[in-house]
């Protein structure tokens, strides 16, 4: 008989299902997470994250396999687990109707933290997340940074010895996601376990130590820098490239040699298939100033060269619809555009201009005005002041007409989810006014294009996260608009489907479709030819993603990446408004 | 115009009977609420236990027990043996009325003079004392006329004729009025969740930025709800002619043309109702908040003509008070056409206020 | 145990914040009771006064006039007279007569020899089928009454056997008195099941319950935490209705507060025990009113006997409504305000709302350990 670890969290061979009928949601997993690091559990949604934090806490026993947590069985020690277990669920787990004091209480009296313990850990928590100006704040009012640091502070009222954070950085501005970071970087001392789970790989590179999920399979385990050893010396950048790089993208895709690409900005990243050779920048039609220079490779290329390499570099979509014609004069521009809500502005003065075929970004954290410009853009809200035109429609005069020319493709999954598939293609098309053959034959097209056929007959409602994506997508782009707003197309899909959108979009772009984005990837935010920064209502720099970047470069910082780029452009903002960031 | 429409009809009745969750509300109330109603919901009193008190031992008085004791609407019979027991067992509820024969009663009656008994009800029980107190008084009528047969003649005689419901079936009341209340409850149910449902999921921002126009959109959203009350409304007449053997005895097509406009008047008030809520939890409790009132001022508890004066000219608002008439009216007397139409007409005039006003509101709140 | 009590303590203070922050409870306690009992107070009369009747005096004799007049002066009718019996029952055809009496052209002559006696037609509108009978009844009486005081005045009252109807506890069968205790039930059916179910729901949608079950809080802390609050909201609801209905519908209240206080009680115990099994399974706030409103609602106002008699229902309904803690309730309610304090009738009822609770609250302990499925 082994020894009992009762150091860590040792995990065997564990698997669970939710229900007779579904897959499983994990499947022989196993793991050991140790205390004094910072592990990342990462994957896109439904790889089954949450479903292993459950596990932890014991809220959900295992189907198979074991599970102990310092040597306590979840199955039946999980009252002694509750006691030293810290846990921030999804929707931090915060009544919104009680003030920030309130719910600090009510934790610390669940807790039995009480007397002088309860004050020194009431002045500690308070300080360490700055929320004590806010303390008779109602929880619901606070802003997105604010309830997560209030949810730490809930899950950190008795010292935990394992630390459970569920996606804690989800919809948080990059100031308070580095805030965050910090916070559960100070608190993991050598007796405390942290399992941070997220589906941004960026983040995954700064733990210690990760467990990579996919498909409720573990992929990988081990510290980051491990995995992405495998594809040291496979990452380049094109650089100086003099001509379209959505063009050099594509055409790098397509060959043998590459498995895998993206637009940094000015550049395009490839990765090689091991053991070959990089394609001579001619072959790209990169220009001939263009150079091939070798980069450190990063998780992300590691995690697509785990999956088998990334989709090719055409789009079928692209391909089935006629290129528009004309000018690449402005097709979506918006003036002075502002929104109040009672005495609350939600938007103000907001203004830029789109050319067609061009693909303008707007970045900003959840509450910083994006969906609001989204909404006046598309005719949903009425602005307080100012004006949008779409296709040269002035969507005050007449929206109708503007909106038949727009595609759009909001942030939740919203199509309807108990129609099937192909019921909600029909339906769409319908609305859009296709009837007859053409509506049948457009059907089909986006059935196949989107390789939907398996799913035809399914509720939208019972597909998998990418093909839900995919549906959306289709039924924006099924009239061929001329304009295409995509709010967070790609939230929480795995990367092989969002390079499988991207691929969409840039091939869509080529033909001459305008598109406006939302992202919070910063990354996804390079492939835009110019973006604006959302920050309190209002657009505090736009541009160039590149020349954004050089702005606030530096002695300090001489190479920014787009999220410091961000970040200084928050604190900038800030302090020359006087504001405390 | 008419492509887009048919679209949003064919998903809006595909949504509604794919979704397990409204497959539920539009099948398992209604039928439970058929079967209950017209099985417990009934105002007849039977079953009733009858406690007997006779301390006369006379025939006169041993007949007057026997012919109550007789009776149908009395299950069982208690004898008690003394008076004190008469507030025990209306007290504790283990008899709804007492029969009291004193013990000179039969002397009384012999000798020809006034030979009182007593008949003490649980006040408690307003409506089944009422009609019991009547049987009480029916059946001393039939016993006094059998007595005075011997003696004297002459007086009243009452012939009681129930028209259009001989044995006062309360079924072949309840289920009329359930074809009203059923129907109220689909059509509204359905138009009150239909757009806070899309608004909760998502889905209606995808509509609104669509080609569509806000009337298309409310017009998709009346006809399947339309459609959808008018084939529940068709099983319940179905059922309740076929199971329930109520009779239906006048025109079909009047019954359903009326019924059409009756539920335009209430689909209005559902697109009201949904215009105004932004989460199904609200859309529910708003069509509660029409439907209880609605229900209880439409004569189905109680006739109309009971309620106070200013109720009264409220109740004239009420949709359903009059498609409750038209309902009874066709099923059980036949009713002609111009009877029908003095009940359909105030129906089109509220259909008409309640569209435009969820019209007025859809459009409003657009924004 | 002191921890056990601090963490109850504070889930109960949590509760009551909430409950005055939220405006939709303090909308289901407060308004929707004041509501429904102007409803029912106003609303809903099962007393018949003014039954529109129609009388076709066919006879145009002495003794006809004088029936008419009894008729006539009979608060129960409002009459309508013709000599043709056609137009009236045109009316009753078209709803606007509920009854018709028609006195018969022999009428007269016939009272006037003694010998047959006179044949009165009374015909009710059947499609009203509650009325009809009250119109028999209340047609019965006013004959009966117009014969005795005619033997009376011509001497030829010779006695004869009677019935004097009393009606104990409500002596002028005002309907009111009856339904607003079924009423009062109603109200505590929503407010203990309704409304605790679909703050137990919320805290499924909004994540907290899961965020609380990660705390060492036990699972009776838990179910106390919710059951205390809604525990005294729904005696306050009900406190108040009894205010509303004692002083402005003239209800009577002839037992005591204790006996008020420990049925309406008993009662809440049972409908919480209800609303908190129904949330343990239904995890969305939409499942969990629907689902209060079939088990908890429906039954309260079908089958409690407040408005429709349990002894006419058919037996396997009758055996259903042996469950439905509401019927318990409506008998003592009734009791406690019109009857006064009978404790033989009122405490076997309290003691099986008691067991009732104790049964739900047992399967929902069963059902709720600290786990997600």
């Amino acid at each position: 008989m082994k020894p009992v670890d009762d150091s860590s969290l040792v995990i065997e061979n564990l698997s669970y299902r939710y229900d007779k009928d579904f897959p499983l949601a994990l499947d022989g997993l196993s793991a050991v997470i140790r205390p004094g690091i910072v592990t990342g559990l990462v994957g896109p949604d439904g790889a089954g994250k949450t479903t292993l934090l459950r596990l932890l806490t014991g809220l959900l026993l295992p189907t198979t396999g074991s599970l102990r947590v310092f040597g306590l069985d979840t199955r039946d020690e999980a009252e002694k687990v509750h006691r030293f277990i810290g846990y921030m669920p999804q929707k931090f787990g915060l009544y919104e109707d009680l003030s920030v004091r309130q719910n600090l209480r009510l934790y610390a009296d669940l807790h039995d933290v009480t007397g002088a313990e309860r004050q020194r850990a009431f002045a500690r928590l308070l300080v360490f997340t700055g929320l004590e100006p806010f303390q008779d704040r109602l929880a619901g009012r606070l802003s997105g940074g604010m309830k997560q640091k209030l949810g730490l502070a809930c899950a950190l009222i008795r010292k935990p010895r394992l630390l459970l954070l569920d996606e804690p950085s989800v919809g948080v501005d990059p100031v308070s996601r580095r805030e965050l970071w910090r916070m559960v970087g100070e608190l993991v001392d050598a007796e405390t376990a942290v399992i941070w789970s997220t589906a941004y790989l960026d983040e995954a590179e700064k733990c210690r130590e990760v467990l990579l999920l996919d498909g409720g399979r573990l992929l990988f385990s081990g510290p980051p820098g491990a995995l992405t050893e495998r594809v040291a010396g496979r990452c380049f950048q094109v650089q100086t490239i003099d001509g379209n790089r959505r063009r050099v993208l594509s055409h790098a895709l397509q060959r043998p040699e590459v498995q895998d690409g993206i637009v940094q900005g000015r550049n395009v990243r490839i990765v090689l298939r091991p053991g070959q050779k990089p394609p001579a920048p001619a072959l790209l039609e990169a220009g001939a100033g263009s150079r091939l220079i070798p980069v450190p490779p990063r998780f992300e290329d590691a995690y697509i060269d785990v999956l088998g390499g990334g989709p090719g570099g055409v789009s079928a979509l692209a391909e089935s619809i006629s290129p528009l014609s004309g000018e690449r004069e402005v097709t979506v521009e918006a003036v002075g555009l502002s929104k109040r809500f009672g005495d609350f502005t939600a938007v103000s003065e907001v203004g830029f201009s789109i050319r067609r075929g061009e693909i303008f970004g707007l970045l900003g954290p959840n509450g910083a005005g994006k969906s609001t410009i989204f909404k006046m853009m598309c005719g949903l809200l009425r602005p307080s002041a100012g004006s949008g035109r779409v296709s040269g429609f002035d969507l005050r005069v007449s929206p109708g007409q503007a909106r038949s020319r727009l595609g759009y493709m909001a942030q939740k999954f919203s199509l309807y989810g108990d129609l099937s598939t192909r019921q909600n293609l029909e339906f769409f098309a319908g609305v859009y006014g296709l009837a007859g053959w053409r509506r049948k034959e457009t059907v089909t097209r986006m059935i196949e294009i989107f390789g939907l056929y398996p799913h035809v007959r399914a509720s939208a409602r019972d597909l998998p996260l990418g093909f839900k994506q995919r549906l959306a997508l289709a039924c924006a782009v099924m009239h061929e608009p001329a304009v295409l707003f995509l709010d967070e197309p790609t939230s929480g899909v795995d990367p092989l489907t969002r390079r499988e959108f991207w691929t969409h979009i840039n091939g869509l772009v080529e033909r001459g479709v305008t598109v406006l984005v939302t992202t919070h990837f910063m990354d996804e935010a390079e492939y835009c030819d110019r973006i604006g920064l959302i920050y309190r209502g209002r657009m505090i720099a736009h541009g160039v993603p590149d020349d954004l970047k050089e702005q606030v470069a530096s002695a300090a910082l001489p190479d920014p990446t787009l999220e410091e780029t961000f970040i200084a452009l928050l604190r900038q903002w800030d302090t020359e408004r006087g504001e405390p960031s | 115009m008419v492509n887009r429409i048919i679209a949003l009809l064919v998903k809006e009745l595909l949504a509604n009977l794919r979704d397990k969750r409204s497959r539920l509300v539009l099948i398992v109330p209604p039928l439970l609420q058929l079967f209950i109603f017209s099985f417990a919901a009934t105002q007849e009193v039977k079953n009733q236990t009858l406690a007997i008190l006779n301390l006369d031992h006379g025939r006169p008085a041993l007949t007057l027990e026997r012919d109550f004791a007789a009776a149908a609407t009395f299950g069982a019979v208690r004898h008690l043996q003394r008076a004190e027991e008469i507030a025990e067992v209306i007290d504790r509820q283990q008899a709804i009325a007492v029969l009291w024969i004193p013990e000179d009663f039969s002397r009384e009656l012999e000798r020809g003079g006034t030979a009182q008994a007593s008949f003490i009800l649980d006040g408690r029980k307003t409506n089944a004392a009422q009609i019991v107190q009547g049987y009480a008084m029916r059946i001393l009528d039939a016993y006094r006329d059998e007595w005075s047969a011997q003696g004297r003649a002459g007086g009243v005689r009452l012939e009681p004729r129930n028209w259009f419901n001989p044995n006062l079936d309360f079924r072949w009341y309840t289920v009329p009025s359930l074809v009203c209340i059923l129907t109220t409850v689909v059509g509204l149910l359905v138009t009150s969740l239909s757009v806070a449902r899309e608004r909760e999921m998502g889905t209606f921002e995808q509509l609104l930025v669509s080609p569509l126009q806000p009337l298309e959109i409310l017009i998709g959203k009346a006809l399947p709800a339309l459609l959808i009350a008018i084939v529940e409304g068709a099983f319940i007449v179905l059922v309740g002619v076929n199971v329930l053997g109520v009779p239906l005895n006048g025109s079909l097509p009047l019954l359903f043309a009326s019924m059409a406009i009756f539920l335009l008047a209430i689909i209005g008030v559902g697109l009201f109702v949904s215009s105004l809520s932004m989460t199904q939890q609200q859309a529910v409790l708003g069509a509660f908040l029409f439907l209880v009132p609605a229900t209880i001022l439409s004569g189905f508890a109680s006739p109309i003509e009971n309620m106070p004066h200013w109720l009264q000219i409220f109740s004239f608002a009420n949709p359903l008070r009059y498609f409750m008439t038209i309902s009874r009216g066709i099923f059980l007397k036949d009713v002609s056409a111009a009877v029908v139409w003095a009940q359909t007409w105030p129906m089109a005039i509220i259909a008409c206020v309640t569209l435009s006003l969820a019209t007025w509101l859809f459009k409003r709140r657009m924004e | 145990m002191n921890g056990c009590r601090r963490r109850m303590a504070a889930l109960i203070g949590k509760e009551f914040v909430q409950i005055l922050r939220d405006p939709s409870s303090l909308l289901i306690a407060f308004v929707l009771p004041v509501i429904l009992l102007f409803l029912y107070g106003f609303g809903v009369s099962l007393d018949a006064r003014e039954i529109r009747l129609g009388v076709a005096v066919r006879d145009s004799g002495e003794e006809a006039a004088g029936l008419l007049a009894a008729f006539r002066a009979s608060p129960y009718f409002r009459t309508e007279v013709a000599r043709d019996t056609r137009p009236l029952e045109a009316e009753l055809l078209a709803g606007r007569l509920r009854g018709l009496v028609v006195i018969p052209q022999d009428f007269s002559r016939r009272i006037g020899k003694g010998i047959d006696p006179a044949n009165l037609q009374v015909v009710a509108d059947g499609s009203e089928t509650n009325t009809a009978n009250y119109v028999q009844n209340y047609a019965q009486g006013v004959a009966r009454t117009w014969w005795n005081q005619r033997l009376r005045k011509t001497g030829q009252d010779l006695g004869g056997p009677e019935l004097v109807a009393r009606i104990w506890f409500n002596p002028e069968l005002e309907s009111r008195n009856s339904l607003l205790p079924g009423a009062l039930a109603i109200i505590m059916a929503i407010i203990g099941t309704l409304l605790t179910a679909l703050v137990v729901a919320r805290e499924w949608e909004r994540g907290t319950m899961e965020a609380l079950m990660v705390t060492p809080v036990a699972i009776t802390e838990l179910i106390v935490g919710k059951i205390f609050p809604y525990f005294v909201l729904g005696m306050l609801a009900m406190l108040i209705s009894v205010g509303i209905s004692v002083t402005l519908f003239a209800l009577p209240f002839r037992g005591s507060l204790a006996a008020l206080l420990l049925s309406s009680g008993a009662f809440l115990l049972a409908a919480l025990g209800q609303g908190l099994l129904i949330s343990s399974a239904a995890k969305n706030q939409f499942l969990a009113a629907m689902a209060a409103l079939i088990t908890g609602f429906l039954p309260a106002f079908l089958l409690s006997g407040f408005i429709f008699e349990i002894a006419s229902m058919p037996p396997a309904v009758r055996a259903l409504t042996h469950i439905i803690p509401a019927r318990y309730l409506v008998t003592n309610l009734q009791t406690v305000f019109l009857v006064g304090d009978v404790w033989s009738l009122l405490l076997p009822n309290v003691g099986i709302l008691l067991l009732l609770a104790a049964g739900l609250f047992f399967l929902t302990a069963g059902k709720t350990a600290k786990r997600l499925r």
